[in-house]
This record gives C-alpha cells, sequence and structure tokens, in this order.
C-alpha cells in the first residue's frame, strides 16, 4: 500500500498521456475514443490520487526503506525525486530536479482537481456533441490542463511548481481561444495570457529572490529555513509580494483582474474547471503552500487579506449588475477568490483551503449548471431574455439552486461552513474592519446569485421564443451535475467547526502543513458565544441579500424596482465595471502605445534611415559610375593603358 | 648594335600597336595591331636572351609565338561569328554591354 | 655591315608596322604587316635566334598572315567605311600612347644594364632549343599544346553555321 507513492509521477503522467492521445491521434480514435480516452485518464488518475491520499494518511514511518522517496514525518510530507532536470556549477551549484511533493495540502488539492476535473470532463462529453472541428482539441487541450494543474500542486521545487503555473495558463489561454474564428474569443484569450504575464513575473522574482537568499530552489529548505532568522528571513517581505503578484494574476485579484470575466469567451465546462474550480485557485495554493514566507512577513500577509477583501466586495458589487449569465458567475468568481485571500491573510489557512474546496464544488455547478441553461437555449448568455426555465429543467434548477445556496452561505450548504469559517478567521484574528468588509461582500453575494436563479428559472420567460423549445440535458451532463449539486449541500462535512460539535477533519489534516500558521485567536474576540453570533449575524445578512432578491426578481416589489434608480450612480458604474478596462486602456495601453509610437518612429527615421543612407550613397555612386561603363570596347583598352602607364610610374623608379 | 637600341624599336613597335588597338575600329585591324604589341615583346624577349647569354627568352618568344597563333585563331573566328551576325567588323557597333 | 642591315630592317620593321594600322584597305595592311614580321626575323638572326627567325618567317609570316588573309577576303571588307574615332577617344590615346611610349622607354633604358655575357656554343641553334623544350621546359610545352587544342576547338565551335 505505501509503496504506491513512489508511483506518485503516474499522477500527472496520466492525464499527459490522455492529452498526447486524444491530441495527436483523435482523428484515428474518434469522438467516442476521445471521450473514452480523455475521461478515462482523469478518472485514472482520480483512483491514484485516492490511493496515494489513503496511503499518505496511514503509517509513513515504514517508508524510509523506499529509495528515491525522502519523508518528513513532522510535517507529513513525502518527496519524490522522479528525474534530473537542471544541474549547472558542480556539487555545490544549483540542482533542480523533476521532484513530486505529497503532502496534506497538495492532497486535498489533487483529490479536489481529479475528482471535479473527471466530473467537468464528463460533462463536457456531453457539451461538446455538437462541436465537430474542435472535439479532439478541446479534450486534449482539457486533459493537458488537469495534467500541469498536478504538476503544479505536486511540484516539490519552484522550478516545476512554475512549469505547472504556466503549462495552466498556456491551457487557459488556448481555451479562452477555443472558438478561435472568432476575434473577441482569440483577444481575450491574449488578453488573459498577457495579464497573467504580469503575475509570473511577478512569481519568477518572488522564486529568483528566495533563491538567491537560501541557495536553494526546492520548497522543502525554503519553508524549513525561513522559520530561522536569517538571509532568508530578511527577504521573507520582497519574495512574498513578489509571489503574490504572481498569485493576484493568476487568481485574478485587484489590480489584475480583468482578464478573468473576458476568459468567459471560452467553453462553459472550461469556465467551470479552469475559471473557478482549479486554475484560479492556484494563487491561493501557493500563498498557503508559501505560507511559511508569508507568515514571516506580516506586513505581506496584510497585504494579503487587504486586497482578498478589497476584491471580495469589489467583484460582488460588480456582479450585481451583470446581465451575462457567465459574466456574473465569473465576478462571483473573483470575489469567492478574494474571500480565500482574506483567509489566508488574516491567518487562517486551512479555512481558506476549505473554502477552496467548497468552491471548488459550487462554483463548478453553477458554472454547469449556466451551461445547461446555455446549452438548451442554443448559446443564448442573455439573463434579461431567460425566466421561468424551472418546470422545463428541473434538474439543472435542482443542482443550481443547490449551488446557489451554498454560494450565498446559507446553512447547512457546503459554503455557509467555509465562508463563515474565513469570517470567524477574520474576527477573531482582530481584523474587525475587514470582517465588516466581507459580511458586507456576504450579502450583495446572496443578493446577486438569487438575482441570476430568479431571472433564469422564476417568473414568466421574457423571450418566449427562446424558451419555448428548452428542454433538459442528457444524463451525462445532468449527471455530473447532480453529484457535484449533492456535494454542494454535504461538502461541509469535511470542516465542520468543533463548535458545532463537527470534526474539523481538514483542519487537524492540514495541521501538519500548516504547523507555521500564526496562532488562531492571539486578540479580539474568540469565545463560542461569539463565534455562534458571528454565525448568525452573515445568516441574517445573506438572508437578507435574498429578500431584497425576492423583492426586486420574483415579487416585484416597488421599492426594490428603484433600487438601482435609487444608487446611482453606484448602480451605473457597477454596470460598466467601474471602467477599470477603460482606465487601464487609457492609463496604461495609451502612453504604452504612444511610447510604442515614437520607438517606431525611431526605428523607421533613424534606423532605417541610417541603413536606407548606405545604399542610396551606393546608388548614387554608382548612377554616376555607371557612366564609365559606355560599351565600346576601345574606351575599355584605353582605361586599361591609362592604368597600365599609371602603375609604370608608380612602380618604376 | 646595343640592347638600348634593340628595346627602343621594340618599345616603339608595341607603341605603334597600342594606338592601332586604341584608334581603329575594324576587328581585323585591331588583332593585327595586337600580333605588332606580341612581336614587340618577343623582339625584347630575344635581345635580352642575346644580352644576357641565356637561351630562356628564345624559348618564352616561342611560346609568345604559339599564344598569338592561338590568339589569332580564336580572335578570327569571334570576328567571322561577329561579322555573321552584324553584317560588320567595327567593333563600336558592339556597344550593347554598357549600364 | 650587320650596323647597317639592322638600321634598315628597323625601318623596314617600324614602317611596316606603322602602315599596317593606319593603311585603310585592311590587305594592304596585312602585307604591311608581313614586311614588319619579316623584318623582325632578320633581327633575330641578327640577335642570333636562328631557328625563331625561321618560326617567325614560316609560322607568323606564313601561317597566321594568311590567315588572316583569308578572312579579310572572305569577309570582303575592302569597301568597309571607317569613320573617324571620338576626338576625346582619339586626342586621350595619342596623349596616352605618348606618355606609356616615354614610361616604357625610360623604364627599359634607365637603368645600368648589366655587361653582355658571352654567348656559349651553339646558342641559339635548334639542337639547343629543342633540348630545352623537351627537358627544362617539357610541362610549359605540354601544356601549350592543350591550349592549342582548346584553340582549335573553340575556333571550329565559334564559326560553326547554324545551331548552339
Amino acid at each position: 500500500m505505501i509503496t504506491v507513492l513512489r508511483f506518485l509521477w503516474l499522477i500527472p503522467l496520466a492525464p499527459f498521456a490522455g492529452a498526447a492521445i486524444a491530441g495527436f491521434s483523435g482523428r484515428w480514435i474518434g469522438r467516442r475514443g476521445v471521450g473514452i480516452i480523455a475521461c478515462g485518464s482523469v478518472a485514472l488518475s482520480f483512483v491514484l490520487s485516492v490511493v496515494g491520499v489513503a496511503a499518505l494518511s496511514g503509517d509513513l514511518a515504514s517508508l524510509d526503506a523506499l529509495p528515491g522517496l525522502a519523508i518528513n514525518l513532522e510535517a507529513r510530507r513525502v518527496t519524490l525525486e522522479v528525474a534530473e532536470w537542471i544541474s549547472v556549477g558542480g556539487p555545490d551549484g544549483l540542482v533542480v530536479s523533476w521532484s513530486l511533493m505529497l503532502d496534506p495540502l497538495s492532497a486535498v488539492l489533487i483529490l479536489v482537481i481529479t475528482g471535479v476535473g473527471f466530473l467537468i470532463h464528463l460533462y463536457s462529453v456531453g457539451y461538446m456533441a455538437e462541436e465537430d472541428r474542435g472535439y479532439a482539441r478541446y479534450f486534449a487541450f482539457l486533459n493537458l490542463f488537469t495534467g500541469m494543474m498536478l504538476l503544479l500542486v505536486l511540484g516539490a521545487s519552484l522550478p516545476v511548481l512554475f512549469v505547472g503555473w504556466e503549462g495552466v495558463g498556456l491551457c487557459s489561454y488556448l481555451l479562452i481561444g477555443f472558438y478561435y474564428t472568432e476575434t473577441w474569443c482569440a483577444d481575450a484569450g491574449r488578453k488573459a495570457f498577457i495579464v497573467n504575464r504580469i503575475g509570473d513575473a511577478g512569481f519568477l522574482l518572488g522564486a529568483l529572490t528566495l533563491w538567491l537568499a537560501s541557495g536553494s530552489l526546492d520548497l522543502e529548505p525554503i519553508l524549513d529555513g525561513v522559520a530561522a532568522s536569517g538571509p532568508l528571513r530578511e527577504v521573507a517581505l520582497a519574495g512574498s509580494l513578489l509571489l503574490f503578484t504572481g498569485a493576484v494574476g493568476k487568481s485574478a485579484q485587484i489590480p489584475l483582474s480583468v482578464w478573468l470575466p473576458d476568459a468567459m469567451a471560452g467553453p462553459t465546462p472550461v469556465s467551470a474547471l479552469i475559471h473557478a474550480a482549479t486554475m484560479v485557485t492556484a494563487g491561493v495554493y501557493l500563498v498557503v503552500r508559501m505560507g511559511a514566507v508569508f507568515v514571516a512577513a506580516p506586513l505581506a500577509l496584510a497585504v494579503v487579506a487587504g486586497i482578498g477583501a478589497a476584491t471580495a466586495l469589489y467583484a460582488a458589487t460588480i456582479a450585481c449588475a451583470q446581465t451575462d449569465i457567465k459574466k456574473v458567475l465569473a465576478y462571483s468568481t473573483i470575489s469567492q477568490l478574494g474571500y480565500m485571500f482574506l483567509g489566508v491573510g488574516v491567518g487562517a489557512f486551512a479555512a481558506a483551503i476549505f473554502h477552496l474546496i467548497t468552491h471548488a464544488f459550487f462554483k463548478a455547478v453553477l458554472f454547469l449548471g449556466a451551461g445547461s441553461v446555455i446549452h438548451a437555449l442554443h448559446g443564448e448568455q442573455d439573463m434579461g431574455r431567460m425566466g421561468g426555465l424551472r418546470d422545463r429543467m428541473l434538474i439543472t434548477w435542482v443542482c443550481m439552486l443547490a449551488g446557489g445556496l451554498a454560494l450565498a452561505g446559507i446553512v447547512p450548504f457546503a459554503g455557509f461552513w467555509s465562508k463563515d469559517a474565513i469570517l470567524w478567521g477574520a474576527l477573531s484574528g482582530g481584523h474587525t474592519f475587514l470582517w465588516i468588509l466581507g459580511l458586507a461582500g456576504a450579502g450583495l453575494t446572496a443578493f446577486y446569485v438569487f438575482r441570476l436563479l430568479f431571472m433564469i428559472f422564476h417568473g414568466k420567460p421574457r423571450d418566449e421564443d427562446l424558451v419555448r423549445n428548452a428542454h433538459e440535458s442528457p444524463y451525462i451532463m445532468s449527471g455530473p451535475l447532480l453529484v457535484l449539486g449533492v456535494l454542494s449541500l454535504i461538502g461541509g462535512i469535511v470542516g465542520l467547526p468543533a463548535i458545532i460539535y463537527g470534526g474539523d477533519w481538514l483542519g487537524r489534516w492540514l495541521d501538519p502543513v500548516l504547523a507555521h500558521a500564526p496562532a488562531a485567536a492571539h486578540e479580539g474576540v474568540h469565545s463560542a458565544g461569539a463565534e455562534i453570533g458571528a454565525m448568525v449575524l452573515s445568516l441574517v445578512i445573506a438572508g437578507a441579500g435574498f429578500m431584497v432578491a425576492l423583492m426586486a426578481y420574483v415579487l416585484r416589489h416597488v421599492w426594490a424596482e428603484r433600487l438601482p434608480r435609487k444608487l446611482e450612480p453606484l448602480s451605473g458604474w457597477a454596470r460598466a465595471k467601474y471602467y477599470v478596462d477603460e482606465f487601464y486602456q487609457r492609463a496604461i495601453l495609451g502612453p504604452y502605445l504612444q511610447l510604442c509610437h515614437i520607438f517606431r518612429q525611431f526605428d523607421e527615421r533613424a534606423v532605417d534611415g541610417l541603413v536606407n543612407a548606405v545604399w542610396r550613397t551606393a546608388d548614387g555612386v554608382g548612377h554616376f559610375a555607371r557612366y564609365l561603363q559606355t560599351g565600346f570596347v576601345r574606351n575599355y583598352a584605353l582605361f586599361l593603358l591609362i592604368g597600365a602607364a599609371l602603375i609604370l610610374y608608380l612602380v618604376l623608379p | 648594335m646595343s640592347l638600348v637600341w634593340m628595346l627602343t624599336l621594340s618599345t616603339a613597335l608595341f607603341t605603334v600597336g597600342v594606338l592601332g588597338v586604341l584608334l581603329r575600329r575594324n576587328a581585323i585591324v585591331i588583332l593585327m595591331a595586337v600580333e605588332i604589341m606580341l612581336n614587340a615583346a618577343n623582339l625584347a624577349l630575344i635581345a635580352f636572351s642575346r644580352h644576357l647569354g641565356s637561351a630562356d627568352g628564345q624559348i618564352l618568344a616561342f611560346f609568345v609565338m604559339t599564344v598569338a597563333a592561338a590568339e589569332a585563331a580564336v580572335g578570327l573566328a569571334i570576328v567571322l561569328a561577329i561579322f555573321r551576325l552584324r553584317k560588320s567588323v567595327n567593333v563600336d557597333s558592339l556597344n550593347r554591354m554598357k549600364w | 655591315m650587320e650596323t647597317l642591315v639592322g638600321i634598315v630592317a628597323a625601318a623596314t620593321a617600324l614602317i611596316g608596322a606603322i602602315a599596317a594600322v593606319t593603311h585603310r584597305n585592311a590587305v594592304v595592311g596585312v602585307l604591311f604587316l608581313v614586311l614588319n614580321l619579316v623584318s623582325l626575323a632578320v633581327f633575330y638572326v641578327l640577335l642570333s635566334a636562328p631557328f625563331i627567325a625561321a618560326l617567325q618567317v614560316i609560322l607568323y609570316a606564313g601561317a597566321i598572315m594568311v590567315l588572316f588573309l583569308f578572312i579579310i577576303m572572305l569577309l570582303d571588307l575592302r569597301r568597309e567605311e571607317e569613320r573617324e574615332s571620338g576626338l576625346l577617344q582619339k586626342v586621350l590615346s595619342v596623349i596616352g600612347g605618348g606618355v606609356f611610349f616615354l614610361l616604357l622607354w625610360g623604364a627599359a633604358t634607365g637603368g645600368a644594364a648589366p655587361a653582355a655575357a658571352e654567348l656559349p656554343e651553339h646558342f641559339g641553334s635548334v639542337e639547343s632549343i629543342a633540348v630545352a623544350l623537351f627537358t627544362t621546359y617539357l610541362i610549359p610545352f605540354e601544356t601549350i599544346s592543350v591550349l592549342l587544342l582548346v584553340a582549335m576547338v573553340g575556333a571550329v565551335l565559334l564559326t560553326r553555321k547554324g545551331g548552339r
């Protein structure tokens, strides 16, 4: 059983192999073959992950005898060196190997990635059924993405992690621009890639900073070394902030959040897998993984918390005003990622990971449900034309309701427990202001999620022609929906807080990894009564959000109908996404293009001018010199004579 | 009959050949002028050979005559070909190869 | 006696050369050139090169000049109108030719010539030339035969009628 850990590399390899098969021989194995290979490889990876995690939870002491495996019993960390990658500068130089690391944190992540990933692969088989040209390409990219994501969370050194980091970015780009014949889809892909690049530069610089201080790119020495005072501790602030830049880009936080809404140009299952459940949470994973470095620099943690809380509220307000079903969910994702960063920033690492897991469940079900709706309506994404779909799409409605309740934070759905754990972390850590921001965001969250559900499923259809022919999706799509819906309901079990007699299994499971986390509740309020009270308060606020949505979109209360106008200009700004894109266009892109223009002028005038001057000179000289070429042979003979005379004159004494 | 006089005659003959090439348009006359120049060189070679008591100059003159024969054969063949093409042996009519 | 013969030969050589390049009738020009060549042959005899002199008469004056005549007759060039050269070409040619002559003459006569050497026995005889040709100069000799062959092939190719 334990020896299975030696085959850790099979977990990312299976999707890679699937991608290679689907990508290179999709033409010959057919659509059915591609579907089986793609889903099968992820399923295999999932099974291996389950076995691996089971082995990790077993008795690790007996592993010491196995070659190639390094065990850290205290941190429950198993490191497997698969192959050497970079070795320069002799024995004291830089050595980087392809090594994978399984510890409680990555164990949780691989289960989520392969589990949710498998369900989304399955769903995609139904969703993409009408796609004829890109079918194999789609599944190849999706498999490649899964493999890269697994490499990211399993990587035992910053370079390996970075390969996965860039790999998922690449797959994200490829899948956002999946319908590349549409210009705006290709543009969205490029935007995502370029914005991510800004963050990735930060990641690289951060990794190099840590390397300069510690002399190693492996995670283990960095995480262990930063606890003690030394050069590593001195660069902790710079290193952690630079790494956080990468996380900001990947997880679409302020100020690099602009790419995620545009990323909705990709197929909806892609949005569910990459832009909700897994890739965008890689930033959270990175910060939690490098938690020790962040803890060593309290200012960095404060920045993380501040940006997280600000993003959570900012994105929630925008989500309230959007009418595109996927845009709402995209801003919701940004907002929820903000919550995760808030959790990390206040030191509640376990809560952040808890929210990451539940979010993967309920946001996946929301996206897949949205995909189901879009599928039924033949590509229509405008909520303003929907309505009354409940009876026609019962399963989708039930599942999305479960996901929505979880997102809104209604007890006992999964999202309630995880969001509350984060908010309690903020309150008990003494960050009262951030806690209030989080609460406000929670109210807005409840409002926009019910607004979404009401606009799609309730009331009368606003566009009869569109809705008339809508029908439930096939089982291959509704099946994964049901599974994820159930998970949204019961997923909170893994982290039920002790206060309501839950086991807090997740927290205890993660304990070995998060030993460095600051002791919870060292200041501020921390009593059982306060915790229960905070829970009730957040429930009340979520309920308020629900009530407003109910009044505005179901009961059509006059007061609620007028609400947007009363909130001008705030509501207008939210509808226009606070003009962030326009601001970037003017403040950054405009001057940048001006600079490009200047350099272009320089290139065209000065550089090209110099080159042109050379040929013009040669041309001019040749223009006159060509008249020497008279075509009369006797002229040439005369020149020859003159030349000979000159030589005689010069050579003879 | 000193070497100096021989060389003076040789130089004079050579210059006559040069002027013939430069001033005449008839391709055949130009070839004849070239022959005069070759002979001027031969004269110098043989004069030196006599003066230095070495037979090498004579051998060289022999080679020059052979080359002159080859040159005359090919040159006249070219003149013949040109005449067929242009109905003329005026070298100034062959001025296509210019700028 | 020798000096007299030399002066006469020099005079006829010069006259022959000048007349050869200036006469408007190419046939007459060729005949003057023969005169020039024969005069030079006289010089060769005077300069102890009887074999070269014989070759000069037989090969040059005989074969090559006949070739010239043959071509001239073939092309019927007697009526060819000879237009004047361009003035600039003419002036520059004369000046260039004059300067060239002076330079060459100065070079040929300016330096101190080494003293005349004693002539070895049989100098310039057929035998001594032949020995030198087939020993010291064997490779150039064979090479020059290849040159003649190539010239012959080239001449045949160039004058072939029609086709390429």
